[in-house]
C-alpha cells in the first residue's frame, strides 16, 4: 500500500461541534469570567431577537447563582417561545438557525452562539442544559434536558415532558458551568447588560447576582424599534465567485430578469444599462454566461451608479432612543447624535449611528468611554482591535473641543461616545464577535458620523462660553460696578458717578450720552454716540423734543408729532469711532425723554431706548 | 502736612482717580508693578532690590479684577473713616474679620486682605503703619550688649538687652520707630533662623565672648525684625551676619534681609540691610565640616532651580553654592553641628566663618 493510500485511511470529516470543543476561545469562552458573560450575552441576544421579531416588548430576567463549585445561569424571556420539535436543535446543534441565509439586520447571524454556550456548559460541568418553553397561554409548557453529541453535531434529548409554567409564553434556559463572577463596572455581566439597556431602551432587563443583589434596567420607551425587512443582495461590492454562484443556481431564465430580481436597487432601466455596458444579451440564460462574461458583468456593476440599498433591511436605534438610552444610564449636560445614511461594503448595506454625551457627572480628566455596538449588541472585549476605536483614535478631536494628548488616540474629557454599526452582515474580526474589522467603507462612515456629532458638540460648547462670558459681564455690571461707584461717592462725598459709559465699554456696546449746558437763557444740547462694538453700525437716532430746535448740527430731519417734534439723524459709526450731534433749545433738556435708537438690537445699546 | 494727613490725602487721591475714570468713561483700573522675580531690579541708589517697570493693570473688565477693585475701595473707606479719622488701628487679622460685613466684597482668606494692603502701600507709596495697620505678632527677639529706650503706650521704658531681660531676650515691638538705641558694647550682629541656635549661643555665652547682638529671626523674618536689623546696621554701624539652615528656603530668608523680598520689594529701602553677609550653613560647609544631612525633596530641588533664575542670586558665590547643593542632593540644619559636641558651633564653626567674613 502506498503511503498516500495509508494516510487516506486516516482522513475523516470533523464535526463543527468537535472543532469548537477544541477551539472554544474562538467563540468567546476563553477565561472563566468571560465565559459567564458570553453565555449571558448569547441567551439575551436570542431573547431580544425573538421578541422583536414577534413584536413583543422584551422583559428579560437573568439570574446567576452558585451551585457548589459551578455557576447556574438562568435566562428567561417573554418571547414567542419555541415549538417542541425545534427546541433541541436550536439549543444543541451548532450552525442551526433561521438568520444565516437572510439579508436582514439581526443580533444573531450564524446559529452558533447559544449552542456554543450549551457545549461549554456540558464540557465544564457535565450537566445537560435545561430548557422550558411555552408558545401560548393555552398551550402546555415543554421542558427538556439536552446535550450535544459532538461527534455528530446533533442534539441528544435526556428528558422531555410537559410542565406547569405561570408565564403565558416565553423561553427559559438554564445552564450550569464553570465560571467566575466579576462585579466590576466594565467587563462584567452587569456592565454588559447596562450597555444592552442603553441601545435597547424598549427592553426591561432584570439581573439577580449571586449575592442576591437585584438590578433592574427599566424601560425608557414603550415603542418597539422598527422591524428590519429581508432584502436581496446589493450589487455594490459583490465578488466574482459570488456572482458566478448566483448565475449558476438561479431559477430565472433570462439575464435581465435575473438582474432585476436577484439584486436590490436594480430596476428595468439599470438592468438594461448593465447589459449594454457588458455587451450581453438580456434575454440569454444566466447559466450560460462564461467566466469572461461574468467578469464583464461585474465590471459593469462597478461602472454604473446603483442607488443605495433600502434602509428598511436595517434596524437603526434612532436619534430619540439613543438620547433616551444615554440619558437613562448617565447624567449629561448635552447629547449630540448623528445618523448616517445607508452605505455598502462588499454588497452588505450598513448604517452608522453616533451618540456623544457631554458634561454632567462624567470624569473630566479621564479618557472618553467608548460604547461600541454591532446590531444592537454591546461589544465588550478587544476594544483596541475594533474599527470603531480606530475611527475614534484617528479623529482630530482638538478641532471638536476635546483634548487629545499627543494629537492622536482616544480623546480625554467629560464625554461618552456611543457608536452603533447596523448591518445585514457585520464583519467581525473573529467568531467571538468582539471587534469589527477595519473595512475602509465602515471606517469612513464612522469618521463622518463622529465628525457630525463633534461639530454639534463644538457648537454647543462655544455657545456655552459666549453665554458664560455674557453672564460674567452681567455680574460685573449689575453687582460690582454700582457698588464701587457708590462707595467712591461715599468716600468723596460726591454724587454717585454715571456708570453707563463704563458699562457700554465693558459690554462692547453702542453708547449714547446727552449733555446740556445753559447759555444766555438757552440750552445747548450735545449728543455723543460712541461705538464700542467691533463692527460698523448704521442706525437712526431720534430726539423727541417739545419744541423746535435751532442750529441742529449736522442737519436732521424733523417731523411734527403731536405737540412736539421728532428729529432724526441717519448715522453710520465705525468701530471705536464717535459721532457728535448738537442743537439748541429754550427749555431745560433734563425733562426730555431718552434718545431713541432705531435699527439696532436692544442689547447692543446703552444710554438710549431702542425701537 | 502731618503723616496722618498725608495718608488720608493719598487714599483720597486713589478714590478721586477711580471716580474720575468713571466720569470720563474709562473702564476703571489700577496700575501696579508686577510682583514676580522677573520684575525686580537692583537699585544702585539704595543698594537693594526693588520693583522694575513691568506693570499689570487691575481692571474691572473681569469679575476677578472687578471684585478686587471693589474690595480695595471698601478697604480704603475702612482705613479713612475708621482708622485715620478716629486715630485707631487694627491688625491684619482683624481687617480680614471686619470684611465679614462687606457682602460680596468680603475677603476669602487673610492672604487676600494682606495682599490688598500691600497693593495700597504700593499705590500710595506709604507703609501699612501709616494706615494704622499692624501685624498680628510682634517681631522676634534680640539679646546682646545693648541699652535701648522704647516708647510704649504706658510711657518710656529703658532696658539693657542682657541685664534687664529674661533668657528669651528683648521682644521687638511691631513699630521699630518707637525704639531709640542709647549705648552699646557690640561689635557685630548675628541673626539666627531658629530658636534652638539662638538659645544655644546664649547658653554658650557667645554674645559676651564676641560682643555680639543676637537676633532671633523666627523663620522668615517679620518686617519689624528686618527693620531692627537695618537700624542696628545703619545707626550703630555694626556688621551683620545671617546664620540659617542650609536649604533653599533659608537662602530666601537671607535674601529678604540683605537684598529685599519679592513680595515687599516696594519697601526694600526701609527693610533691607545691604551689608548683611551670609554666614551659613553653606552647601560647601556640608562637605567641609562633614555635617549630618537630609535628602533634598522635589520641592527643594524646584526651589533651588528657581533661585538659579532669580536675579537676586545671580552672583558667582550663590551660583556655585546652589549648584553644589543640587549636585550633593543633601541639605543640613543649623543643629547638625550638635553632632560634633555642644560647643563646636561656638568654639569652632562660628569663629572660623566670622574670620572668613572679616568680622573678627
Amino acid at each position: 500500500m502506498e503511503i498516500a493510500e495509508e494516510m487516506a485511511g486516516r482522513q475523516k470529516a470533523i464535526s463543527v461541534a468537535e472543532f469548537f470543543e477544541k477551539n472554544r476561545q474562538i467563540l468567546g469562552f476563553d477565561s472563566a469570567p468571560r465565559s459567564l458573560i458570553t453565555c449571558v450575552k448569547e441567551a439575551v441576544d436570542n431573547s431580544l431577537d425573538a421578541c422583536e421579531e414577534a413584536g413583543i416588548l422584551p422583559d428579560i430576567f437573568v439570574q446567576i447563582r452558585r451551585s457548589g463549585e459551578y455557576f447556574v445561569v438562568a435566562i428567561e424571556d417573554n418571547g414567542p417561545g419555541i415549538v417542541l420539535e425545534e427546541l433541541p436543535r436550536v439549543f444543541a446543534k451548532l450552525l442551526y438557525g433561521s438568520r444565516f441565509h437572510v439579508l436582514r439586520q439581526s443580533r444573531g447571524q450564524q446559529g452558533i452562539g447559544i449552542s456554543a454556550a450549551v457545549l461549554y456548559s456540558q464540557l465544564t460541568s457535565g450537566k445537560p442544559t435545561r430548557i422550558t418553553s411555552k408558545i401560548g397561554p393555552d398551550r402546555p409548557a415543554n421542558y427538556c434536558e439536552v446535550t450535544i453529541n459532538t461527534a455528530k453535531n446533533e442534539p441528544e434529548i435526556l428528558k422531555s415532558c410537559e410542565v406547569e409554567w405561570e408565564r403565558p409564553r416565553g423561553t427559559r434556559v438554564e445552564l450550569e458551568m464553570e465560571g467566575s463572577y466579576v462585579r466590576s463596572r466594565r467587563q462584567s455581566v452587569y456592565g454588559y447588560l447596562k450597555n444592552v439597556a442603553i441601545v435597547n431602551p424598549h427592553a426591561r432587563i432584570t439581573l439577580v447576582e449571586p449575592d442576591g443583589t437585584r438590578e433592574v434596567f427599566e424601560r425608557a420607551t414603550e415603542s418597539l424599534p422598527k422591524p428590519a425587512y429581508e432584502i436581496q443582495p446589493h450589487p455594490c461590492g459583490i465578488e466574482l465567485g459570488e456572482l458566478i454562484k448566483l448565475l449558476r443556481y438561479t431559477e430565472k431564465k433570462k439575464l435581465g430578469r435575473f438582474l432585476r430580481e436577484t439584486f436590490s436597487s436594480i430596476g428595468a432601466i439599470t438592468a438594461q444599462e448593465l447589459c449594454t455596458i457588458s455587451v450581453l444579451d438580456p434575454d440569454m440564460a444566466p447559466g450560460s454566461l462564461g467566466h469572461e462574461e461574468a467578469k464583464r458583468l461585474l465590471a459593469a456593476f462597478k461602472q454604473i451608479k446603483v442607488k443605495s440599498p433600502p434602509v428598511d433591511c436595517l434596524s437603526p436605534i434612532g436619534e430619540d432612543l439613543i438620547r433616551a438610552g444615554l440619558k437613562k444610564e448617565y447624567r449629561l449636560d448635552f447629547i449630540a447624535t448623528a445618523i448616517r445614511p445607508v452605505a455598502v461594503f462588499s454588497g452588505n448595506p450598513f448604517l452608522i449611528e453616533v451618540g456623544l454625551g457631554y458634561g454632567g457627572e462624567l470624569e473630566k480628566e479621564g479618557r472618553v468611554e467608548i460604547l461600541r455596538f454591532a446590531n444592537r449588541v454591546p461589544l465588550v472585549y478587544q476594544q483596541g482591535a475594533c474599527a470603531v476605536t480606530h475611527a475614534v483614535e484617528t479623529m482630530p478631536w482638538k478641532n471638536y473641543s476635546l483634548s487629545q494628548p499627543g494629537g492622536g488616540g482616544v480623546p480625554v474629557g467629560p464625554a461618552v461616545l456611543l457608536v452603533h454599526v447596523g448591518s445585514t452582515n457585520i464583519p467581525f474580526t473573529s467568531e467571538s464577535k468582539d471587534a469589527i474589522a477595519d473595512m475602509p467603507e465602515i471606517l469612513d462612515e464612522i469618521g463622518l458620523g463622529l465628525k457630525e456629532a463633534g461639530r454639534k458638540l463644538r457648537k454647543y460648547l462655544s455657545r456655552q462660553s459666549v453665554l458664560s462670558e455674557r453672564r460674567e459681564k452681567e455680574e460685573i455690571i449689575r453687582k460690582i460696578l454700582p457698588r464701587i461707584a457708590s462707595k467712591l461717592a461715599d468716600i468723596l462725598n460726591q454724587e454717585v458717578p454715571d456708570i453707563g459709559p463704563v458699562v457700554a465699554k465693558i459690554m462692547g456696546n453702542l453708547l449714547v450720552r446727552r449733555s446740556a449746558v445753559q447759555e444766555n437763557g438757552q440750552t445747548l444740547v450735545e449728543l455723543r454716540v460712541e461705538n464700542h462694538t467691533e463692527a460698523t453700525r448704521s442706525f437712526k437716532l431720534h430726539e423727541l423734543l417739545p419744541e423746535e430746535a435751532l442750529s441742529v448740527t449736522p442737519a436732521a430731519k424733523a417731523m411734527p408729532i403731536g405737540d412736539g417734534y421728532d428729529y432724526h439723524w441717519k448715522l453710520m459709526v465705525g468701530p471705536g469711532e464717535t459721532a457728535l450731534l448738537s442743537y439748541t433749545v429754550r427749555t431745560d433738556a433734563a425733562k426730555f425723554s431718552e434718545p431713541v435708537v432705531e435699527g439696532l438690537d436692544a442689547e447692543l445699546v446703552t444710554g438710549a431706548r431702542v425701537l | 502736612m502731618s503723616r496722618l494727613e498725608v495718608a488720608q490725602e493719598k487714599l483720597l487721591d486713589l478714590a478721586r482717580s477711580l471716580y474720575g475714570q468713571f466720569e470720563r468713561g474709562v473702564v476703571p483700573y489700577i496700575a501696579l508693578p508686577s510682583r514676580t522675580k522677573n520684575n525686580i531690579e537692583y537699585s544702585i541708589k539704595d543698594d537693594v532690590w526693588v520693583y522694575g517697570d513691568i506693570e499689570t493693570n487691575r481692571s474691572v473688565k473681569t469679575v476677578r479684577g472687578a471684585k478686587s477693585m471693589l474690595k480695595a475701595v471698601y478697604l480704603s473707606e475702612l482705613l479713612l473713616k475708621e482708622h485715620l479719622q478716629n486715630n485707631r488701628g487694627s491688625t491684619l487679622r482683624e481687617i480680614y474679620y471686619i470684611s465679614e460685613n462687606w457682602d460680596i466684597a468680603k475677603f476669602h482668606e487673610q492672604a487676600e486682605s494682606d495682599r490688598l494692603i500691600e497693593d495700597l502701600e504700593i499705590v500710595t507709596g506709604l507703609q501699612r503703619e501709616d494706615f494704622h495697620v499692624r501685624p498680628e505678632e510682634d517681631g522676634a527677639a534680640i539679646f546682646g550688649p545693648l541699652r535701648l529706650k522704647e516708647q510704649t503706650r504706658r510711657g518710656e521704658r529703658e532696658m539693657h538687652c542682657q541685664e534687664d531681660v529674661g533668657e528669651a531676650g528683648y521682644q521687638i515691638p511691631f513699630n521699630v520707630d518707637n525704639i531709640k538705641f542709647l549705648e552699646h558694647d557690640a561689635k557685630m550682629v548675628v541673626a539666627l533662623e531658629t530658636g534652638g541656635m539662638y538659645a544655644r549661643l546664649i547658653e554658650n555665652g557667645f554674645d559676651e565672648e564676641y560682643d555680639a547682638v543676637l537676633v532671633h529671626l523666627k523663620g522668615q523674618p517679620a518686617r519689624s525684625t528686618r527693620r531692627i536689623i537695618r537700624k542696628l546696621s545703619t545707626e550703630l554701624n555694626l556688621p551683620v551676619a545671617v546664620f540659617t539652615d542650609g536649604d533653599p528656603w533659608s537662602y530666601r530668608i537671607f535674601a529678604s534681609i540683605a537684598y529685599g523680598a519679592i513680595k515687599s520689594a516696594h519697601l526694600s529701602e526701609h527693610l533691607v540691610t545691604p551689608s548683611a553677609k551670609f554666614l551659613g550653613v553653606q552647601p560647601s560647609d556640608i562637605v567641609d565640616y562633614d555635617l549630618a544631612t537630609d535628602k533634598l525633596t522635589d520641592k527643594d530641588f524646584q526651589a533651588l532651580r528657581s533661585e538659579l533664575t532669580d536675579p537676586r542670586f545671580n552672583t558667582d558665590y550663590w551660583k556655585k553654592q546652589i549648584q553644589l547643593q543640587i549636585d550633593l542632593k543633601r541639605k543640613a540644619e543649623q543643629q547638625a553641628f550638635a553632632g560634633k559636641g555642644l560647643d563646636y558651633v561656638t568654639k569652632t564653626y562660628l569663629p572660623e566663618r566670622l574670620s572668613e567674613l572679616g568680622m573678627i
